[in-house]
C-alpha cells in the first residue's frame, strides 16, 4: 500500500468525505497530554477555516493515580463548515488512550461512531484500574462503533526511536500520535502543529524530533490501516470576514481587561488569589507588564479585592477576580466599595458549589451570590459572558458601566466559558472607542468639596489623591449625602439606601434594549443568560429548524436588568429558561415581572447540550398541542 | 518634595469633630502626628491614612489629608494596592491590637514582608475598646474582662517579635503620652524608606486604664523602661546605674559600677543586617525586664513598589511599543476574506 506523505492532502489516496460538523473526543490519562492534543486540534482546525467550539474536561487532581478513572483528562473540538454555538453533543471520534478513558467517555460516543483505542493499554493492570472484569475488546460491548484497534504505545515508541529519549519519554510522544491519526482521519494539515513544537520544544531537539516523528508515525497509520473505511473533509465556514485567532474565555477577560485600561487611559491593577477556574486570567495578565498592567497575588481572597479598592481610590482601573468560594471571602470587601462607590471590577468564573464543590467543573449557581451576597442593601451591576469571545465584550461593558455610575460591577463567567476556545475577530482599533473618565481637578480650597455630590445619573466624582484641594476621607460608615461626613441620621441613611439603589437601576440608561432572536411574540421563548447561551441557541435553532414557534433572548445584564424585558417576557406564552443551578434566574424573573416562567436546571458539573434543550422545547410544545 | 507654602499643625487638621472617649490616649498620637505631618516636606494631598475598624482606625477621619477608613483588618491590604499604583503618595496605616493582630493579622505580616514603602502604626492598649472591652491578641494571660470573667486563657502575641519574624525593615516601640519621643519615632518611621512598623502604646482609660503606668508614671518608669539609641550603651534607671549585657544570646540587666562600667554594656546597632539582637530586645518584657522603646531595627531592603515598577520598565522596553494589535495578533492568525 502507497504511504503518502505525511502532512499531504490525501486525497490522491482515498477520497475524502464531506462532512458538515464533526465532533472529536480526546480521552487519557491526566499526564497523557490529552489538553494538549485537543488544543491542537482545535488551532489547526481554526486556522483551516472551520468554526470550532471545545470543552476541556479535566479533574481537580493535578495528577490522580496513574490510569485510574479519578484521573481522566478529556478534551472535545466541534469544527464545523457553519458557524457552531457548542462544542458537540454527541462524539464522533473518541479516542480512547486507556481503559479509564474509555468506561468514561463511551457514552459520548454517537452509535456507530469512530473509537480509537490504544490496545497497549488494554493490559491486566490498565483494566484492573478501570474496574473492568474482562476487555471490552474481548466482547462485543463495542460492536456499535468502528473499533480502531491501535497499538499506539508500541507504534510510538518505535516510530521515535531514532530520537534516542529512552522508553519512558517515547511513550510521552503517544498523544502526537493519537493526533497524527485523527488529523489523517479529517486531513488537517500537520503545519501548525509542527510548528508549535519547534515553538515549545525547539530548545530540546531530541524531544521536538521524537514529536514530529509521532506525529507523522500516526498520519502513517491512518493512511495505512485498514481498520479505518473511511476518512473525511470539512469545508471551510463562513464566517464573517476579518482577521481571526483562537481564544479561550479567561483569555478574553485578560484581553478585554487590557483593551478597557488602554481605552480609558487607565493603569491596570489585578488583585487575585489563585483559584481554578480562574487562575488563568493571573497568569495572562502577568505576561503583559508592558501595558502597565499591575497584577497582584495577594496572600488572601480578602486582600486581592482591599488591595484592589485601594488601587481604585488611588484612581487605577481595580480589578479582582475568582469563583464562588472566593467571592463569598470578598463579600464584605465588595459591600465596602459599595459604600465607597469606587470602580472597581469582581470577576467570578463560576464552578460547582457549594464549598469546594467541583473546581474544575462548570455550573451557573453564584447568580445569586452575585445579587445579594453581601450585607445589607447593597446592589450593583452585574453582566454575564455567553462565550469565551463575549468575555472581551463583556468586561469592556462592565468597565464602562462601573465608571460612570461609581460602583462595583460583577462579571460572571464559568469554567466552561474561561476553558473553552472559539475562533474570535480581531477587532480593528477603530473599533475601540475611548471610555470616558472623569477626575475633578485642583480647587483652592475656598469651597468645600463634597465627595458626595451627585451627576444627572447619581454618580459622585472620582476625586484622586494628590489632587490640591479635594482631600477627603471615606469609609465604611453611613455618609451623609453631598458632603461624605460620618452619619448616622435615621432619615439620612433610608435617602442613602434609596440613592445607591436609584444610582444602580439607572444603569437601564446606558445599556441597550433586550434584542430577540425569532418572532417577536409567539409560543415559547428560551431566556438564557451567561454560557448556556450556545446549548440554548442551537437548540432554539433547530426547533425553529423543524418549524417550531420559538424565539431565543441573551440575557447579558442581569441587574439591572434591561428596561424592554417585562413587555418582551409577556409577548410568549411560554418562557423556558435553562440554566446550570436550580433555578436562580427563574426565581428573579417571576419575582420581578410576575411571569410563571419555566426552569430546565441541571447541576451535573457539565453544559448542556443542545439536544437537551431541544427535547424541552419539543415537550413544552406538546404541552402546548394538547392544551 | 518641599513646598514652597509652609504647613502647620493646623493645615492637617479636619472639620470632623473628635469622638474618642475623654482621656483616650488617641488624643495625644493625633496631636503628635499633625506636629509631625508639616515636617515631612509634604502637602497634605499627598497623603493618605488608611485604617480598618476599632477606636484607633477613626483616626483618618480627624486628618485632612486623604484618607479611607475601610474594613476590619484589611487596612494593610487596601494600602498596598494604592502604594503599588500610587508610589509618589506618603501612605499611612493605623491599625490596633485587634485591627492589626487578630482579624487582619494575615494582611500585616504579608505588608511587613513585602516591605513598600508604607508606614504601619499599631495602637496597642491591650483590649477591645469599641466592641467594649473584650480582651485582644495582647492581653496578658489571665486578664479579666468582660468575654473572660475568669480570665483569658490565651498566650499573647508580642507585636514586635511578630512583626521581625515577619522580615520588618523597621521596627520601633513607643508610648502615646511621650510626646517627643513619639514625635521623634513617627518622624523616623516616616523617614525609613520600606515598610515602617511602630507599636505604640496607647490607655485605654475606660477598659484597660493603666496598663502601661510602669512606663508612663513618671516616678517609677526609668526604672522599667530602656530608650534605645543607635551607638549608645544600653543604660537604665534614674542614676542611669544599670545596663543590658549579653550572656550568650540572652540579654541580662547588670548594676554598672564594681567593676562593670559602660563600656561592658551592650551596644545598640538598629541597622544590624541580622535580626538576633533586635529579636532578643523585643523578648525584653516588663515586668521582668526594663523594656526597650525606640528603634530596635531599621535595616535597608529592596522596596516593592520600586520593584514592581523596574520589572515594568524591563517589560516594556523589551516589548518595543506594546500595542493591543500586537497584543491581539499574538500567536496563530488567518484571514476570513
Amino acid at each position: 500500500m502507497a504511504i503518502a506523505t505525511a502532512g499531504a492532502p490525501a486525497a490522491q489516496v482515498r477520497t475524502r468525505e464531506r462532512l458538515e460538523s464533526v465532533t472529536v473526543r480526546f480521552a487519557g490519562d491526566s499526564g497523557d497530554g490529552m489538553q494538549l492534543a485537543g488544543t491542537q486540534l482545535t488551532n489547526t482546525s481554526a486556522l483551516s477555516g472551520n468554526d470550532v467550539a471545545t470543552f476541556p474536561d479535566f479533574p481537580a487532581e493535578i495528577r490522580a493515580p496513574r490510569g485510574t478513572l479519578a484521573g481522566v483528562s478529556g478534551f472535545q473540538v466541534h469544527f464545523a463548515a457553519r458557524d457552531i454555538l457548542t462544542p458537540g453533543d454527541q462524539v464522533d471520534t473518541l479516542v480512547a488512550m486507556n481503559p479509564a478513558a474509555l468506561k468514561q467517555s463511551l457514552k459520548e460516543l454517537k452509535p456507530g461512531g469512530t473509537l480509537i483505542v490504544d490496545v497497549d493499554a488494554f493490559d491486566a493492570k490498565g483494566l484492573k484500574l478501570a474496574r473492568y472484569e474482562h476487555s471490552p475488546l474481548d466482547d462485543d460491548s463495542l460492536d456499535g462503533y468502528q473499533l480502531v484497534r491501535a497499538p499506539i504505545t508500541a507504534l510510538t515508541r518505535k516510530a521515535v526511536e531514532d530520537a534516542g529519549l529512552g522508553k519512558k519519554l517515547s511513550e510521552r510522544c503517544r498523544n502526537f500520535f493519537a493526533m497524527g491519526l485523527v488529523y489523517w482521519i479529517y486531513g488537517r494539515s500537520l503545519e501548525p502543529t509542527l510548528r508549535f513544537i519547534e515553538r515549545r520544544f525547539g530548545k530540546d531537539p531530541a524531544v521536538a524530533q521524537a514529536d514530529t516523528l509521532a506525529l507523522n508515525a500516526g498520519w502513517n497509520f491512518g493512511e495505512t490501516t485498514e481498520a479505518l473505511e473511511r476518512c473525511y473533509h470539512v469545508p471551510a465556514a463562513r464566517l464573517a470576514p476579518g482577521r481571526y485567532r483562537n481564544l479561550t474565555g479567561n483569555q478574553a477577560l485578560a484581553y478585554g481587561l487590557i483593551t478597557a485600561a488602554q481605552r480609558s487611559g487607565k493603569t491596570l491593577f489585578y488583585g487575585s488569589y489563585p483559584i481554578t477556574p480562574a487562575s488563568d486570567i493571573l497568569h495572562e495578565l502577568s505576561r503583559h507588564k508592558a501595558f502597565g498592567v499591575h497584577t497582584f497575588q495577594a496572600e488572601d481572597e480578602i486582600a486581592a479585592i482591599t488591595s484592589a479598592i485601594g488601587a481604585a481610590y488611588g484612581g487605577a482601573m481595580a480589578v479582582t477576580a475568582s469563583a464562588g468560594p472566593g467571592i463569598a471571602l470578598k463579600g464584605e470587601a465588595l459591600g465596602l466599595a459599595v459604600m465607597l462607590e469606587l470602580p472597581l471590577l469582581v470577576l467570578n468564573v463560576q464552578r460547582g458549589g457549594p464549598s469546594t464543590g467541583l473546581p474544575t467543573k462548570v455550573e451557573q449557581s453564584d447568580l445569586l451570590q452575585a445579587m445579594f451576597g453581601r450585607s445589607g442593601e447593597a446592589p450593583l451591576p452585574v453582566l454575564a459572558a455567553s462565550g469565551p469571545g463575549d468575555c472581551f465584550e463583556v468586561v469592556q461593558e462592565a468597565w464602562r458601566l462601573a465608571v460612570r455610575l461609581m460602583t462595583p460591577v460583577v462579571v460572571l463567567s464559568d469554567a466552561y466559558v474561561a476553558n473553552g476556545a472559539e475562533p474570535w475577530r480581531i477587532p480593528e482599533p477603530g473599533d475601540l472607542a475611548p471610555i470616558a473618565v472623569d477626575h475633578p481637578g485642583a480647587s483652592d480650597g475656598t469651597q468645600p468639596f463634597h465627595p458626595y455630590a451627585r451627576d444627572a445619573l447619581l454618580a459622585r466624582p472620582w476625586a484622586l489623591p494628590g489632587t490640591p484641594g479635594l482631600a477627603h476621607r471615606v469609609g465604611g460608615l453611613e455618609k451623609q449625602d453631598i458632603t461624605g461626613d460620618v452619619s448616622y441620621d435615621p432619615d439620612n441613611h433610608e435617602h442613602m439606601v434609596g440613592v445607591r439603589a436609584r444610582k444602580i437601576a439607572n444603569a437601564v440608561r446606558l445599556i441597550p434594549e433586550q434584542s430577540v432572536d425569532g418572532p417577536a411574540d409567539g409560543a415559547l421563548l428560551v431566556l438564557s443568560w451567561g454560557g448556556s447561551y450556545g446549548p440554548a441557541a442551537e437548540a432554539v435553532r433547530r426547533a425553529r429548524g423543524a418549524g417550531l414557534d420559538v424565539a431565543h433572548c441573551q440575557l447579558r445584564y442581569l441587574n439591572p436588568m434591561p428596561a424592554n424585558l417585562g413587555s418582551l417576557l409577556k409577548r410568549y406564552r411560554k418562557v423556558l429558561i435553562p440554566e446550570l443551578n436550580t433555578g436562580q434566574l427563574r426565581m428573579l424573573v417571576r419575582a420581578r415581572y410576575l411571569v410563571d416562567a419555566i426552569g430546565l436546571n441541571k447541576v451535573q458539573g457539565r453544559p448542556f447540550s443542545a439536544d437537551e434543550v431541544l427535547a424541552r422545547i419539543f415537550e413544552l410544545s406538546d404541552e402546548g398541542t394538547d392544551a | 518634595m518641599s513646598h514652597a507654602v509652609a504647613f502647620t499643625a493646623k493645615d492637617f487638621e479636619s472639620d470632623q469633630e473628635v469622638r474618642w472617649c475623654p482621656g483616650c490616649g488617641d488624643y495625644s498620637i493625633l496631636a503628635q502626628m499633625k506636629k509631625v505631618l508639616p515636617t515631612l516636606g509634604l502637602a497634605p494631598e499627598q497623603i493618605v491614612f488608611v485604617s480598618g475598624i476599632g477606636c484607633s482606625s477613626r483616626f483618618p477621619y480627624y486628618l485632612n489629608t486623604y484618607g479611607m477608613h475601610s474594613i476590619h483588618g484589611r487596612a494593610p491590604a487596601v494600602a498596598t494596592g494604592l502604594k503599588l499604583t500610587r508610589p509618589e503618595l506618603s501612605v499611612w496605616v493605623i491599625t490596633g491590637d485587634g485591627d492589626g493582630l487578630s482579624i487582619g493579622g494575615n494582611h500585616l505580616i504579608h505588608a511587613l514582608r513585602r516591605n513598600l514603602d508604607i508606614n504601619i502604626l499599631l495602637f496597642n492598649n491591650q483590649i477591645y475598646g469599641l466592641t467594649k472591652g473584650q480582651y485582644s491578641p495582647t492581653s496578658p494571660t489571665g486578664q479579666i474582662t468582660r468575654s473572660t470573667p475568669y480570665g483569658s486563657l490565651d498566650a499573647p502575641l508580642n507585636p514586635l517579635t511578630l512583626a521581625l519574624g515577619a522580615e520588618a525593615s523597621f521596627v520601633a516601640r513607643s508610648v502615646d503620652v511621650w510626646p517627643k519621643h513619639l514625635a521623634d519615632t513617627l518622624s523616623r518611621a516616616a523617614a525609613h524608606r520600606g515598610t515602617s512598623f511602630v507599636e505604640i502604646y496607647q490607655n485605654c482609660n475606660i477598659y484597660n486604664d493603666g496598663a502601661f503606668s510602669w512606663a508612663t508614671d513618671k516616678k517609677i518608669k526609668d526604672e522599667h523602661v530602656l530608650e534605645l539609641e543607635h551607638g549608645k550603651p544600653m543604660v537604665f534607671g534614674a542614676a542611669r546605674d544599670r545596663g543590658i549585657v549579653l550572656d550568650g544570646l540572652t540579654p541580662r540587666v547588670v548594676s554598672l559600677g564594681e567593676g562593670i562600667g559602660e563600656d561592658a554594656v551592650l551596644v545598640h546597632d538598629a541597622h544590624r543586617d541580622d535580626p538576633t539582637l533586635a529579636f532578643a530586645l523585643s523578648r525584653m518584657r516588663h515586668p521582668a525586664f526594663p523594656e526597650p522603646f525606640g528603634v530596635l531595627r531599621a535595616v535597608e531592603r529592596p522596596v516593592y513598589e520600586a520593584r514592581a515598577g523596574a520589572q515594568m520598565a524591563s517589560a516594556r522596553a523589551a516589548a518595543h511599543a506594546p500595542s493591543l494589535d500586537k497584543l491581539f495578533a499574538s500567536g496563530d492568525t488567518w484571514e476570513v476574506a
